[in-house]
């Protein structure tokens, strides 16, 4: 069962089990995390479960689709780490995976 | 069981399920001042989810009136053009102000972005200190004990107050703001008729003029967080007032959008604790539940019902053939209803689970950007609220606004009651 690390902005950190094949937003919104606001419920369509991916992890995540991009385009703090949570898929692979979670969700 | 929060006085319409299902058409605005376009979307999201309605402000249209379809329509742009018409009727071809939610990428995304700072996280967290102070100034201001409006006194101020500091507008002329939002809204377009479309026009026209002057003086000026300065300012849009309509069309879009939403979901706050004391008490006992209960107002009055789309293409969806050109109508009013989606829908529950889980800002590239400063701005108005009052009481049935497109109120009569030392 993959684990997955949420670091707070202010350094606080999470360690949730994950179940393979859930989304680490679903993860993040299933344990009450607050930060990840998920208004869209994972649909790709809201924007507001922004993350960014460790950058040891990054090569390990599948790229992101032209829709994710276009959400994300209008996130506040977008750079090259920056990620839909709702659009990672975990697998065992991604077994400690860290993401850390912004100052605000737009 | 009646939904006594929609209970209003006004001209009825007939109910629903006496009329032909192929003959139902919901863009009536008289529906929505009564609250029986309730009727009419439970109706269709049992019998027709997906309905054809020949019948409309300017000709047939869709009604998608279940969540997850809804969902569907506002995330595929590239089916679902917003190019020109963002609401039912199709708007006049030799007065058509554009912006940026009535086109699609790459003009959208470029105008979007250029304004986008003014109401990004981070400048909320800034406008919540000002607007902290200046609502409860106005909250002051309020008579006790004697019947006052809510609408113009407190949810028509905080929002026009709110919007001339997003634009940094002359603070002394800040109320030709909602004049001019106003004058967007009433059109035969949304089954509005309180005005004729030349005066609207004309009206419009000095809203155009009044801004011409204050784009050139910020243009002039050093780069600041207002709308007009970061337009003015962005490489990508500070060619914006060479193309009038365009400017106009800008200008509208953040004027309505910061006017209506924010203004009848501060009254709608009212009219629903006044409707469903237990909320109240529950509220008064438990101040940490205002923003929970700020998602669950702007969902249970969704200001606006709908946004359009039209077809770029033909496409089978929910079992109907869409052809290419049709109209598609998004009634986020029924999706945050639908009950599939939403457990007891037609209950205001301010503790509600996934409370921000709604339709009200729309999805995909579209939704609203000024979500942010929506929700701080009511939350604040609550929270002041609870500091200094026991009680805000309805003393008649506020009036409503005749619309398919603008839930709202145009009055609300109430007095107050001071919090016991």
């Amino acid at each position: 069962m993959p684990k997955v690390n949420f670091i707070e902005p202010d350094g606080t950190e999470h360690c949730f089990d994950a179940v393979p094949g859930t989304s680490v937003m679903s993860v993040a919104f299933d344990n009450g995390l607050p930060g990840i606001d998920a208004d869209c419920g994972g649909m790709c369509a809201c924007g507001t479960c922004h993350v960014y991916v460790d950058k040891d992890w990054m090569g390990w995540i599948a790229a992101s689709t032209e829709e994710e991009q276009q959400m994300l385009a209008f996130a506040e703090g977008v750079e090259e780490r920056s990620r839909l949570s709702c659009q990672i898929t975990l697998t065992d692979q991604l077994d400690g995976l860290r993401v850390y979670i912004p100052e605000s969700q737009h | 069981m009646d939904n006594l929060t929609d209970v209003n006085s006004g001209e009825r319409l007939p109910d629903p399920w006496t009329l032909p299902l192929a003959t139902l058409d919901p863009s009536d605005g008289r529906l929505f001042q009564t609250g029986q376009h309730h009727d009419y979307f439970r109706r269709l999201r049992q019998e027709d989810p997906v309905h054809w309605s020949p019948t409309g402000p300017t000709g047939g249209y869709w009604s998608i009136t279940k969540y997850h379809d809804i969902m569907a329509v506002d995330r595929n742009h590239k089916v679902f053009s917003s190019d020109k018409h963002i609401i039912i009727g199709d708007q006049p071809v030799d007065f058509l102000p554009t912006n940026f939610i009535a086109k699609d990428p790459p003009v959208h995304d470029v105008q979007r972005k250029a304004a986008n700072p003014a109401v990004a996280p981070t400048r909320v967290r800034e406008l919540e200190v000002i607007m902290r102070g200046r609502i409860g100034a106005v909250l002051d201001s309020l008579p006790v004990g004697e019947p006052f409006d809510w609408v113009d006194k407190v949810s028509i101020e905080l929002t026009t107050q709110m919007l001339a500091t997003l634009f940094d507008f002359p603070w002394e002329d800040r109320r030709l703001l909602p004049y001019w939002s106003d004058a967007v809204t009433s059109t035969e377009l949304v089954g509005n008729s309180n005005l004729s479309e030349e005066a609207r026009e004309k009206i419009l026209m000095e809203c155009l003029v009044y801004f011409q002057e204050l784009w050139v003086q910020r243009a002039a000026e050093p780069p600041k967080f207002d709308f007009i300065s970061l337009l003015a300012h962005n490489p990508d849009t500070k060619d914006m007032i060479q193309d009038p309509m365009d400017f106009l069309g800008n200008l509208i879009l953040l004027i309505v959008g910061g006017n209506d939403t924010s203004r009848n979901s501060m009254s709608g706050g009212v009219y629903f604790l006044n409707r469903n004391p237990g909320e109240f008490a529950k509220l008064k006992q438990d101040p940490s539940l205002v923003p929970n209960m700020v998602s669950e107002i702007i969902r249970y009055q969704t200001p606006l019902a709908h946004m359009r789309r039209t077809a770029l293409e033909d496409i089978e969806f929910g079992g109907k053939l869409i052809k290419r050109g049709d109209r598609v109508v998004m009634w986020y009013t029924s999706g945050n209803r639908d009950e599939e989606v939403i457990v007891d829908p037609d209950r205001f529950w301010i503790d509600r689970p996934n409370a921000r889980q709604h339709l009200s800002f729309g999805f995909g590239i579209h939704r609203c950007m000024g979500n942010r400063v929506a929700e701080m701005q009511i939350r604040v108005l609550w929270e002041e609220f609870l500091k200094r009052f026991s009680d805000v009481t309805l003393v008649s049935e506020p009036r409503r606004v005749q619309s398919n497109f603008v839930l709202g109120y145009e009055t609300m009569p109430v007095v107050l009651t001071k919090l016991e030392a």
